[in-house]
């Protein structure tokens, strides 16, 4: 197990080098000139004098290998710049917004598990029935509803019904465990609605396959209790999928949060990625997309060793 | 004289199947995802007989209009008719799901195809690339495009709005396309074409990218739910489609908690729009699936 992790990890490295390479490359090689996009947005009248003394400002007149150089450097020393709009390292900015949006999202996981475990089970024990049906239609809308939507709809019913909105700011849990949850509770089930369905819809699909096996139909024939054959071989097999899916979403639960964010007015990493490129600040733009593809390849990655000590075929082969 | 065996007259030979009749029969619920689909596609094209108003014509006489025979949808804040509104909106939805769906996943198939196809070095140099694509959340991707690119209007769309949701979608395209290919290039007739000296662009176009048809449909539709989805998340972010055009994600955007007590009907239709949507692709797409690939179901 130990060797796998290792060889996993080194596989990483490459991968997160060629993420930060691709990410300076999609911002200055693309076409398209983020100084004139950013200047003259809305068609605002700027004079190239102008456009050429705030490239030279940024560090954009330098050739294009010693800005790549300057890059790097700064990034084996994780150091991510500093903001165009406030001048704040980026560093900081990103830290700042980090555990409201990691709470949120480790929330909206928490939630989906619990709803996805249950009612994945419960629909694939009552096969084709009402109770199944009625199962797979709340996770097909799950696909099909819009996380945002979902949020506006939640604040619209907490007005309309108890006319009552959560409130705006962000109190750490530690220090006020109800204002906090009455905050994020909302965004965290909007976001985890998707994250439920798709993870009820795994379990079904793979508790029915295992059902199907050999050792289940001997534990059967051999006069096992049947809650005893679900507990002790039917579910711990057919969690494995799911385990799957939690990376797999990983991407959603992001995209999700961006949105969300907005909706519920939290800032977090998403609202500060849409205020990036709103305001065209792109060496905030490139640090979030940076902290954000290096944490979606390490949550692939702790999923896929949690896989692998789940299951020891995958290990060994 | 010997008698010559008459062959046998039409009506013994068993009726082959209609496909169309068999895919209705088969995946009902794709039919009816394939029906809200024609009626979204109606409304984008007949947009100016089907809504009863001008989408961006402003009376401030009927602003915020509850639901009634003359808006059936309601008005928003500045009078104009949601419904209208959400007609003309599907002019926006269809055009960019559609177009960057399509061209996404053909890009990603001829690279695909020629990953698979060509192998080694090509192939591993590729597939690096994929994967690195690949370790970015779409959104993430596309909101860094559009923040690069800015707009560009022609005939109007904006089309580095569609470059946008198209670019995601090209590696996952790419990664179905390749191993397709791999087995298809495993097969006789492959070696076969090499065999008589066909060149490779000749074996790409005429032999391996026609055997890929069926998985380039599934993703397809399964990526048009995903790229409208993806508009109405751009656009409700102020990133994608701007006023005064009609979109449902802008539709929804901006709007500040007076409406959702005043005027709910401006949060429900919008929303509900884009719901209906993206189920519809995801029906008819999974449908399709089932039929066009069976070993996929599992």
């Amino acid at each position: 197990m130990i060797w796998y992790i290792i060889r996993r990890l080194l596989l990483v490295i490459p991968t997160l080098i060629g993420v930060a390479v691709a990410v300076f490359f999609l911002i200055r090689v693309m076409p398209g000139d983020v100084v004139v996009v950013k200047l003259r947005a809305d068609g605002a009248n700027v004079s190239d004098e102008m456009i050429e003394a705030e490239r030279k400002r940024l560090g954009l007149d330098k050739p294009l290998y010693a800005q790549f150089a300057d890059y790097m450097v700064g990034l084996a020393h994780f150091d991510l710049g500093k903001s165009l709009w406030t001048g704040e390292s980026v560093n900081k900015e990103i830290a700042l917004r980090v555990p409201v949006s990691f709470q949120i999202a480790l929330m909206a996981s928490i939630i989906a598990v619990l709803i996805a475990i249950p009612l994945g089970t419960i629909s694939a024990l009552y096969r084709d029935t009402w109770i199944d049906h009625g199962v797979r239609v709340l996770a097909v809308s799950g696909l099909a509803i819009p996380s945002f939507w979902l949020g506006m709809l939640i604040i619209m019913t907490l007005l309309l019904m108890f006319n009552w909105l959560p409130k705006i700011g962000y109190v750490s849990l530690w220090q006020d465990p109800i204002a906090n949850l009455s905050v994020t509770i909302w965004p965290a089930l909007s976001v985890g609605y998707r994250y439920a369905a798709v993870a009820t819809r795994m379990m079904r699909s793979s508790l029915l396959e295992v059902m199907r096996e050999d050792y289940i139909r001997t534990a059967r024939a051999k006069g096992v209790w049947t809650r005893l054959i679900m507990r002790r071989h039917a579910l711990r097999n057919a969690m494995l999928p799911v385990v799957t899916v939690i990376g797999l979403e990983f991407a959603f639960l992001i995209g999700g949060l961006v949105v969300t964010e907005q909706v519920f007015n939290i800032n977090g990493i998403g609202k500060l990625f849409v205020d990036a490129t709103t305001r065209g600040d792109f060496n905030l733009i490139q640090g979030l997309v940076l902290f954000i593809a290096t944490m979606f390849i390490f949550v692939n990655l702790v999923v896929d060793l949690l896989y692998a000590w789940l299951d020891p075929r995958i290990r060994l082969s | 004289m010997a008698t010559v065996a008459s062959t046998p007259s039409a009506d013994t030979l068993p009726k082959r199947a209609n496909p169309l009749w068999q895919f209705v029969k088969v995946q009902p619920l794709g039919v009816i995802g394939f029906l809200i689909i024609l009626v979204y596609a109606a409304c984008a094209i007949g947009a100016g007989w089907i809504a009863p108003y001008d989408p961006e014509e402003i009376d401030f006489a009927a602003m915020l209009g509850a639901p009634s025979a003359q808006h059936f949808f309601g008005t928003d804040q500045y009078g104009r008719d949601v419904f209208s509104r959400i007609v003309y909106g599907s002019r926006t939805a269809l055009a960019v799901g559609i177009l960057s769906a399509v061209f996404g996943c053909t890009v990603g198939a001829f690279i695909g195809a020629a990953s698979g196809y060509f192998g080694g070095r090509i192939d591993n140099f590729i597939q690096r690339i994929v994967d690195i694509m690949l370790s970015f959340p779409i959104i993430v991707l596309a909101m860094v495009v559009v923040a690069v690119l800015g707009k560009r209007q022609a005939l109007g769309i904006d089309w580095n709005l569609i470059a946008a949701i198209a670019l995601p979608i090209i590696p996952k395209m790419a990664r179905v396309a390749r191993s397709s290919t791999l087995s298809i290039v495993a097969m006789p007739f492959i070696d076969a074409a090499r065999a008589a000296g066909f060149s490779h662009k000749r074996i790409i176009m005429r032999h391996i990218l026609p055997n890929i048809v069926a998985p380039y449909l599934i993703m397809v539709t399964a990526f048009m739910a995903q790229a409208i989805l993806l508009e109405a998340s751009l656009s409700f972010l102020g990133l994608g489609v701007t006023e005064p055009t009609p979109a449902w994600g802008l539709m929804l955007s901006g709007t500040s908690a007076d409406f959702y007590q005043t005027a709910p009907w401006m949060i429900l239709f919008p929303g509900l729009a884009i719901t209906l949507a993206v189920f519809a692709f995801n029906l008819f797409g999974d449908s399709l699936r089932d039929w066009l690939d069976p070993k996929l179901k599992s």
